[in-house]
C-alpha cells in the first residue's frame, strides 16, 4: 500500500545536490523539463527522475499548460500555511511600526499649530 | 511602555479561501492615519517596513486614479506594486486594486482588490485591510510572498537539516 510522504522524506529528497539545484531553479519560477535539462546539463530521464522524487514528497507540483507541463515549487509543502500567515503578519507589523513613527511626527506637528 | 501607547503587532486572519484580513490599532486619530496612508512623501517613510528604500510613491487619490510604489530592498532586488483607486471616502475608506509587478512571465498576474477602513475609537484608530484575491491560488501566493527574500535561507536551512539526518 502506498504510504503518505513524510517530512523526513522531503528532507532526504533535498539532500541530493541535483534535486536541490532543481528546487533553486524552480524557486525563481515555473519551468518545463526542457528548460531544467538545459540549465542543469543533465539528460531528460535523469531530470524526470529527480522531478518524480520531488513530486512524490510534495515539494514540487506540475500543471499542464497547453502542450507543455510546467513544474513549480509546492510552497505549502515546504512550509505549512500557518507559517506563511505568521511571516505575512511579521512583515505588516514591521511596516506598521514604521507608520507609528510617522504618526508620532504628525501628532507633534498638529500640536505645534 | 511602547507597547502601551502603540498598537502592537498586526493581526492577520483568513476570513475565507480567497481573502486576507489585516487589522492593527494606531495611537493616533483617523485623519492622521489616513494622511500617512495617502501622502506620497509619508508613504515613502513607512511602506518599506525598514527593509529597503521606497524610491517611488505615486498616488493619484481619486476614483479611477492610479498608484504605484517601488522599493529597492536592502538585499538589492526591486519590488514594485501598482493599482487603481475604485472608491475614496476621505478619512473613512479606500478601495483599490493592487498588482505585483514581479510575477514571472507565463504566470497569471491577477491583482487583488483591497479595502482599507479607518475607524476611530477615542484617540485611537483601528485600521483594517481586506485583501480580496481572485482565487485561492493567488491568495496563497500573496501569503507566501513574504517568504521570497528568505527562500534562499530556507533552502540552506533545509540543507543543514537534511545533512544532520545523514
Amino acid at each position: 500500500m502506498a504510504r503518505a510522504p513524510t517530512t523526513s522524506d522531503a528532507f532526504n529528497a533535498v539532500a541530493e545536490p541535483r534535486r536541490r539545484e532543481i528546487l533553486e531553479l524552480l524557486a525563481r519560477g515555473e519551468k518545463t523539463v526542457t528548460e531544467l535539462v538545459s540549465r542543469l546539463r543533465l539528460d531528460q530521464p535523469q531530470v524526470s527522475k529527480h522531478l518524480r522524487v520531488l513530486r512524490e514528497v510534495g515539494l514540487v507540483e506540475a500543471r499542464v499548460d497547453g502542450r507543455q507541463r510546467l513544474y513549480r515549487l509546492a510552497g505549502s509543502q515546504l512550509k505549512p500555511i500557518h507559517d506563511w500567515v505568521k511571516q505575512f503578519e511579521r512583515s505588516w507589523t514591521e511596516r506598521f511600526e514604521a507608520l507609528d513613527d510617522v504618526l508620532e511626527d504628525l501628532k507633534r506637528q498638529e500640536r505645534r499649530r | 511602555m511602547t507597547a502601551a501607547t502603540r498598537g502592537g503587532g498586526a493581526v492577520v486572519t483568513l476570513p475565507n479561501d480567497t481573502q486576507i484580513l489585516v487589522t492593527r490599532e494606531f495611537a493616533a486619530p483617523k485623519h492622521l492615519v489616513y494622511k500617512a496612508w495617502t501622502t506620497p512623501e509619508l508613504v515613502k517613510r513607512w511602506w518599506n517596513a525598514k527593509r529597503g528604500e521606497v524610491t517611488i510613491a505615486e498616488i493619484d487619490l481619486r476614483a479611477g486614479g492610479k498608484w504605484r510604489y517601488v522599493m529597492i530592498a536592502d538585499r538589492g532586488f526591486e519590488v514594485a506594486f501598482h493599482g487603481e483607486f475604485r472608491e475614496i471616502v476621505p478619512n473613512e475608506r479606500i478601495v483599490s486594486t493592487e498588482i505585483y509587478e514581479g510575477v514571472p512571465p507565463g504566470v497569471p498576474n491577477e491583482g487583488t482588490v483591497n479595502t482599507a477602513t479607518f475607524r476611530q475609537s477615542g484617540e485611537r484608530t483601528v485600521l483594517t485591510i481586506l485583501i480580496q484575491a481572485p482565487s485561492q491560488q493567488v491568495r496563497d501566493l500573496i501569503l507566501q510572498s513574504g517568504m521570497e527574500a528568505g527562500l534562499q535561507d530556507a533552502l540552506e536551512l533545509l540543507e543543514q537539516v537534511a545533512e544532520s539526518l545523514g
